[in-house]
């Protein structure tokens, strides 16, 4: 039996710290981002249900032309972009913790982990793409479903 | 806590005179119902973020494909999905909030456990501000 842990493989009160001297404490900076992203999102995404749910018709008013309306301001663009990589990144660290609680088989924490790290690289890139690629004035598209700045043709 | 004190003790009990697990700020009462609420909320927002990513992208598809994605979301029964899902980010909102504050505060693990009954008032304001526009909008004929 070491010095340092018993027979549970538990470490002794006496034991040194068990992170590895000189590396970076990835948990500790993982923790820091949960709160930090959290302060940040509470205004972001109120401001995303305010404007979306609340002003004008709310979920009535949602179409195509209205996320063309929204997106012809850089404002939302950058606004959807933070609240994207936020809280994906934020969901996804917290999914991870779970995992880490919940997954008793290294295997399994494997697989669940690998899952949430390419759900989170696919979809950080599609919604960013999105984002950045929309066209709010496709051509051939009839004129009733885009937005009112739209040259119509 | 001053529970009777008896001689069995539940397993888990921190105080062989006690028949309850001692209350710390994590185990027990509110601390461990935020917990719970918590972790449920932060899981089913994950996964609506996941879906809600997935049908934005239909804006790149076309104007028609969008539309009909989100007039789904126009029905009656979508329309308490949303209820519930606006009240779990709320919750889960406010309840970040107040661990945050519980973390950083020098007074908030003295205060944690009235923090949890101010975050439910605040939930309770949010909803009632929230739940009859939302579902006056959903229910309503406007913009069908
Ligand atoms: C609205 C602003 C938000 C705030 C203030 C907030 C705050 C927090 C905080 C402080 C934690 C605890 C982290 C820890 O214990 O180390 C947490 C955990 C978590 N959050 Fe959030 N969060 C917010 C939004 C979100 C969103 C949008 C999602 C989903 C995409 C999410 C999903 C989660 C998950 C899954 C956990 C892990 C739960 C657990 O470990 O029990 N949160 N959040
Ligand atoms: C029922 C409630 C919701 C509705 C009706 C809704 C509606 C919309 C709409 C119309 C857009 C298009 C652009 C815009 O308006 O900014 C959008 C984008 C977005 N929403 Fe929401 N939203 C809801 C809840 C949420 C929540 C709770 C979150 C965060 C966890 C969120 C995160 C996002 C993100 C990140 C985008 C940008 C997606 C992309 O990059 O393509 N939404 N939402």
């Amino acid at each position: 039996m070491s010095s340092t842990t018993d027979t549970l493989g538990l470490a002794s009160p006496r034991s040194p710290r068990s992170t590895p001297t000189g590396g970076v404490n990835w948990e500790k900076w993982g923790w820091i981002y949960m709160r930090a992203s959290g302060v940040i999102l509470v205004v972001l995404i109120f401001g995303h249900l305010f404007v979306n749910l609340m002003l004008g018709d709310g979920i009535k008013g949602i179409d195509f032309a209205f996320v063309g309306g929204k997106y012809a301001a850089p404002f939302w663009q950058i606004w959807d972009t933070a609240m994207l990589w936020l809280a994906l990144i934020h969901g996804a660290n917290g999914m991870r913790t779970l995992v880490n609680d919940y997954a008793t088989h290294v295997v399994t924490q494997r697989v669940l982990k690998g899952a949430l790290l390419f759900s989170v690289i696919t979809l950080l890139t599609l919604g960013t793409l999105v984002i950045y690629t929309f066209d709010p004035c496709p051509a051939g598209a009839p004129a009733n479903l885009l937005a009112s700045f739209c040259p119509v043709v | 806590m001053s529970k009777t004190e008896t001689g069995s003790h539940a397993p888990g009990a921190l105080s062989p005179t006690s028949k309850r697990p001692a209350g710390t700020l994590y185990r027990g009462n509110e601390g461990m119902w935020s917990w719970v609420l918590h972790r449920i909320t932060g899981i089913a927002i994950f996964f609506f973020l996941l879906v809600h990513i997935l049908d934005t992208a239909l804006i790149r598809v076309s104007p028609e494909a969008y539309n009909a994605v989100m007039s789904s979301y126009k029905n009656p029964i979508m329309g308490l999905g949303e209820t519930a899902l606006v009240g779990a980010i709320a919750f889960h909102a406010f309840n970040g909030l107040r661990i945050i504050l519980v973390d950083f505060w020098t007074k908030g693990p003295k205060y944690q456990k009235v923090m949890f009954y101010v975050v439910i008032g605040l939930w309770v304001v949010t909803m009632l501000g929230f739940a009859p526009r939302h579902l006056i909008n959903v229910f309503s004929e406007v913009g069908n």
